[in-house]
C-alpha cells in the first residue's frame, strides 16, 4: 500500500499552488468573473504553456505526460483550493477520456489541441427532465444518409460558452429511461441549428442552455457504437463525479482554513470567538470532514479503473458522503464568521457557494446513495 | 386543555381571511410571484391597508392605536397573513421601536412617533450592531457627546437592514465611555437625514442589497431624541430582544414554506421520471421535515397559552428561535435539492426587464439564492449559539 505521491505529482501540486497563490488569489478571481465572457482567457493559456498541465492526463504517445487520475485528482484538489472557474474537468477529465476510449484518428487530432490549449471541451448529457440519470434523455439523433440531424434541449452545459466541441449524448432509440439507444456524438460549437443561451451559475462558471434544431453533423460526429454508449457514458460521469469530490476536497480545506483564521482573530466578549468550546468543536467537526472527504476522494481515484460495479460503488460512496459533508462545513464555515460570512465581501462567502454547487453536481447524495442501494440489491440477487 | 378554538375566535379567523383575501393587493402577489425585487413603495402598500383597518401592530395597546387582541387573537391574525402569504409587516417600527417609545418614552415622544409609525409615514432601521460589536453588543464603541442640548455622534455601524430606505434609526450608542459596558450606553433615535450620516450597501451571497453599513460623523442629534435615561439604554435594548425574538419561530410561513415545497416536488421528477413527491428518500425528508414543524408548533402554542396566562415570554422564547430558524433553513435545503441543476444559473444576471427571461423554471430561479440567503437567520437575532448560551444559564442555571 502506498498513499505517496511521485515526486513528479508533488511538483505538479507545488507549482499550481505556487500559480494560484500569484497570479489567482480572490480579488483577481472576481475581476476574471466580471469581464466579458466571464473568464480571463491567459489563465487557460497559462496552463498550457507556462505550467504544462494540461497533457497530465494524456499518454506520451499523444505529447501528454503519461499520468492519469492521480494528476487529475492532485489538480482537481489545486483548482478548488482556488475556487477556480477553469475548464479542467469537462476538458481534460471528461473530454479527454472520451476521446482516449474513442481512439483513433480523433484522438489524435483532437488530444494535441487540448494540451496545447486551443481545444475546450463541455459535457452535454443532463436534460431539463433528467435529474442525475444520464439515460432518461430526449435529445434524438436521427442518422440523415450523410451524417446525423439533432433536435432536442440539452441543460446547464458547464463551461459551454467558452468550449469549442460540446460532447452530447442523444437517443438514436428507445425512450427516456431506457438504457439503449443512447449515443454520444462529439460536436463543434457553433454548428448550425443550435441555440445558445449563456449565463453565469451561481458559483461563478459560465455554462449554457444548448437548444438543437435540425442541427446537422457528420458522420464521424457518433463516438463509439450507435446506441450503445450509456457504459461510457456512466464511466465519464463517476470520472467527472471523483474529480468533483477531490476538487470539493481542496475547497473545504481551504474554507476551513479560512474559517479557523477567521476564528483565531475574531474577537468578541474580551476573546476570540476560538476560545468558546462550540466554536472549537466546530472547527474540530470540520477538520473531520476536510479528512474523510480527502480519503473519499483518494479511494474513489484509485478505483476508477476497477469494473463498473465497483467502480460506481466506490464512486457513489464518495461522492455520497462528500456531498453531505460539504453542505456541513460549509454551513458551519459561514455560521462560524456571523454575519460577514453572508457577504460576497469575504471569499468563505465564495467557497461556500462553490460547495453549494458542488455537493449536487454529477448528482447529490441522494442519487448516489440510491445507485448503492441498487447495487447492494443486486449483489442480494 | 382544549386544541379547537372558541367560536368566536374562529369567527374572528373567517373575518381576518376574508379581508386579507378582498384587500391584498393583486399587484404585490403577481411581484412576489414572479419573484420581482420589492420596492419601498411595494412594502408600504401593503402596509397602509392594515393600517386603515387599525390592525397593523397587533401588540401594540389599544391606547396606543393597537387593536387590543388576546395572544390567541394575535397568534390567528399572524397565521392568516403568513398563510395567504402576504408581504411580512417590516420590524423596525412596529415590533421594535413602537413598543421601547410606548414603554420607556416621555409624552412628546409618543405623541410624536407613534402615529407616524403606524401610518408607515417614518420608516425606520436598527443600528445596534458594529464591525466590532456583535454577539457582544455591549462593547459596542459608536460615541455620543453631549454638548448642550444636543448629542454629537462619531461611530459606525453595520448590518443595519433596509437603511437605504430608512426616514429614522434607533441606535445604541455610549455616552459614558468611563463606565461598564451595559452602564455607559443610551438609546437615541436618530433622524437618517440628518447631515454626517452616509449609509452603503453591502451585498449578501445571493446578490441581494439587504444590509448596510451607516456611518455617523458629527451627526448632531437633539437631546429630547433620547429614549429613557442616559446610560440607561441597555434596559430599553434587553427589552427590544424579548420582543424581537416573539413571532421569530416562523410557524405559519414555514407551513406555507413547506407547501412551496412540496408543490415543486410534484412538479419536479426523480432521477426515475415519477414526481419528487413519490420518491421514497425525498417525501421521507418533508415527512421528518413536518414533524419538527409541528413539535415547534405546539411548543410555541404552550408558550402561547402560558403568556395568556400572565406569564411573559422568558427564555423559552430561544427555544423557538433556534428550531424556527432550523426549520426555516431546512426548507430552502429542500427546495435546493429539489430543483436539481436550475439551482446552478444565476438568474441576477438577467436583470429585470430584459428581454430574455432567466433559465429553468420559475420555482428555481431562487432556490440556490434563498438557500444562501436563509443561513442568516441562525446569525441574527441574537445568533443561535447565543440562544443556546441564554437557555443554558436562564433555563438549566449553569
Ligand atoms: C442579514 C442580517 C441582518 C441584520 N440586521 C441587523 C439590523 O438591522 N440591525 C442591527 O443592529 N444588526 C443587524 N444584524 C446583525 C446581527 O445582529 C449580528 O450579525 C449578530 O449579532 C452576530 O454578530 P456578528 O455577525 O458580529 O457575529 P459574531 O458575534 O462575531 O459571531 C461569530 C460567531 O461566533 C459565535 N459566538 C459569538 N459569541 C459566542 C459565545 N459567547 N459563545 C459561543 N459562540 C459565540 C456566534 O454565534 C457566531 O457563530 C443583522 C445581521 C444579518 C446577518
Amino acid at each position: 500500500m502506498d498513499f505517496g505521491f511521485t515526486e513528479t505529482q508533488t511538483m505538479l501540486r507545488e507549482q499550481l499552488a505556487r500559480f494560484f497563490r500569484e497570479r489567482y488569489d480572490f480579488d483577481t478571481r472576481q475581476k476574471m468573473l466580471a469581464r466579458e465572457g466571464g473568464r480571463d482567457p491567459a489563465v487557460w493559456k497559462a496552463f498550457a504553456e507556462e505550467l504544462g498541465i494540461l497533457g497530465a492526463g494524456f499518454p506520451e504517445s499523444l505529447g501528454g505526460l503519461g499520468g492519469g487520475a492521480v494528476e487529475h485528482m492532485v489538480i482537481m484538489e489545486e483548482l478548488g483550493r482556488a475556487i477556480a472557474i477553469e475548464p479542467y474537468l469537462d476538458t481534460c477529465v471528461i473530454g479527454g477520456h472520451a476521446l482516449l476510449a474513442a481512439s483513433g484518428p480523433l484522438a489524435e487530432s483532437l488530444v494535441p489541441g487540448i494540451i496545447a490549449g486551443d481545444v475546450i471541451m463541455a459535457f452535454a448529457w443532463a436534460e431539463p427532465k433528467s435529474r442525475y440519470n444520464p439515460a432518461r434523455i430526449a435529445t434524438r439523433a436521427s442518422a440523415d444518409g450523410a451524417g446525423w440531424t439533432l433536435d432536442g434541449h440539452k441543460a446547464v452545459v458547464l463551461a459551454a460558452p467558452w468550449a469549442t466541441h460540446w460532447l452530447v449524448t442523444a437517443r438514436t432509440s428507445g425512450s427516456p429511461g431506457d438504457r439503449d439507444g443512447v449515443s454520444l456524438f462529439l460536436v463543434e460549437a457553433g454548428v448550425p441549428g443550435v441555440t445558445r443561451r449563456d449565463y453565469p451559475t451561481v458559483d461563478g462558471i459560465m455554462a449554457s442552455e444548448l437548444y438543437f434544431e435540425r442541427s446537422r453533423v457528420g458522420p464521424h460526429a457518433l463516438l463509439g457504437r450507435e446506441g450503445e454508449a450509456l457504459p461510457l457514458v456512466e464511466e465519464l460521469l463517476d470520472r467527472a463525479a471523483a474529480a468533483t469530490c477531490a476538487e470539493a476536497a481542496g475547497t473545504m480545506r481551504r474554507l476551513h482554513e479560512l474559517t479557523l483564521d477567521y476564528a483565531k482573530q475574531r474577537v468578541q466578549f474580551g476573546q476570540p470567538i476560538s476560545r468558546f468550546q462550540v466554536i472549537q468543536h466546530r472547527l474540530v467537526d470540520m477538520l473531520m470532514e476536510v479528512e474523510q472527504a480527502v480519503s473519499m476522494a483518494y479511494q474513489a481515484t484509485l478505483r476508477l479503473d476497477l469494473p463498473a460495479p465497483e467502480r460506481a460503488r466506490a464512486v457513489s460512496q464518495a461522492k455520497a458522503k462528500i456531498a453531505k459533508g460539504a453542505r456541513f462545513l460549509g454551513q458551519a464555515a459561514v455560521q462560524t464568521h456571523g454575519g460577514i460570512g453572508i457577504t460576497n465581501e469575504l471569499a468563505a462567502g465564495h467557497y461556500f457557494k462553490r460547495l453549494t454547487m458542488l455537493e449536487s453536481r454529477y448528482g447529490d447524495q441522494d442519487h448516489h446513495l440510491a445507485r448503492l442501494e441498487a447495487l447492494m440489491m443486486a449483489e442480494a440477487a | 386543555m382544549d386544541l379547537a378554538f372558541s367560536p368566536a375566535e374562529r369567527a374572528f379567523q373567517e373575518e381576518v381571511r376574508a379581508f386579507i383575501a378582498e384587500n391584498y393587493p393583486a399587484e404585490l402577489r403577481g411581484k412576489q410571484e414572479e419573484g420581482e425585487e420589492l420596492a419601498k413603495e411595494d412594502y408600504l402598500k401593503w402596509h397602509r391597508i392594515l393600517h386603515a383597518k387599525g390592525w397593523v401592530a397587533p401588540a401594540w395597546p389599544k391606547e396606543y392605536g393597537g387593536p387590543g387582541w388576546t395572544a390567541t387573537q394575535r397568534y390567528i391574525f399572524s397565521e392568516e397573513l403568513a398563510r395567504a402569504d402576504t408581504l411580512p409587516i417590516l420590524p423596525f417600527g412596529i415590533n421594535m421601536v413602537g413598543p421601547v417609545i410606548y414603554t420607556f418614552g416621555t409624552a412628546e415622544q409618543k405623541a410624536r412617533f407613534l402615529p407616524r409609525i403606524l401610518s408607515g409615514e417614518d420608516w425606520w432601521c436598527q443600528g445596534y450592531s458594529e464591525p466590532g460589536a456583535g454577539s457582544d453588543l455591549a462593547s459596542l464603541r459608536t460615541r455620543a457627546e453631549r454638548v448642550g442640548d444636543h448629542y454629537i455622534v462619531n461611530g459606525q455601524k453595520t448590518w443595519t437592514t433596509l437603511a437605504q430606505h430608512a426616514d429614522w434609526g434607533f441606535f445604541l450608542v455610549r455616552t459614558d465611555p468611563a463606565a461598564k459596558p451595559q452602564e455607559g450606553i443610551s438609546f437615541l433615535l436618530i433622524d437618517m437625514k440628518s447631515p454626517g450620516i452616509t449609509v452603503r450597501p453591502i451585498i449578501t451571497l445571493g446578490g441581494e442589497h439587504e444590509v448596510n453599513e451607516v456611518w455617523l460623523e458629527n451627526v448632531k442629534v437633539p437631546v429630547e431624541n433620547r429614549v429613557f435615561e442616559e446610560n440607561r439604554g441597555w434596559t430599553c435594548a434587553k427589552f427590544l430582544l424579548a420582543h424581537e425574538r416573539t413571532g421569530i419561530a416562523g410557524v405559519a410561513r414555514s407551513k406555507r414554506g413547506i407547501e412551496r415545497l412540496k408543490s415543486i416536488a410534484r412538479i419536479e421528477t426523480d432521477d426515475d421520471g415519477r414526481p419528487l413527491l413519490h420518491n421514497p428518500f425525498f417525501r421521507r425528508k418533508v415527512a421528518d421535515l413536518e414533524c419538527d414543524l409541528t413539535a415547534l408548533e405546539f411548543t410555541e402554542l404552550r408558550t402561547l397559552a402560558g403568556e395568556a396566562a400572565g406569564r411573559g415570554p422568558g427564555p423559552e422564547s430561544s427555544l423557538l428561535k433556534v428550531k424556527g430558524t432550523e426549520i426555516q433553513q431546512r426548507i430552502t435545503e429542500l427546495v435546493l435539492e429539489a430543483v436539481g441543476h436550475y439551482a446552478a444559473p444565476y438568474f441576477r444576471a438577467f436583470p429585470e426587464g430584459s428581454n430574455e427571461y432567466p433559465i429553468g423554471p420559475a420555482h428555481a430561479h431562487r432556490a440556490a439564492p434563498t438557500y444562501f440567503n436563509m443561513r442568516k437567520t441562525s446569525i441574527y437575532g441574537g445568533s443561535n449559539e447565543i440562544q443556546r448560551n441564554i437557555i443554558a444559564k436562564m433555563v438549566l442555571g449553569l
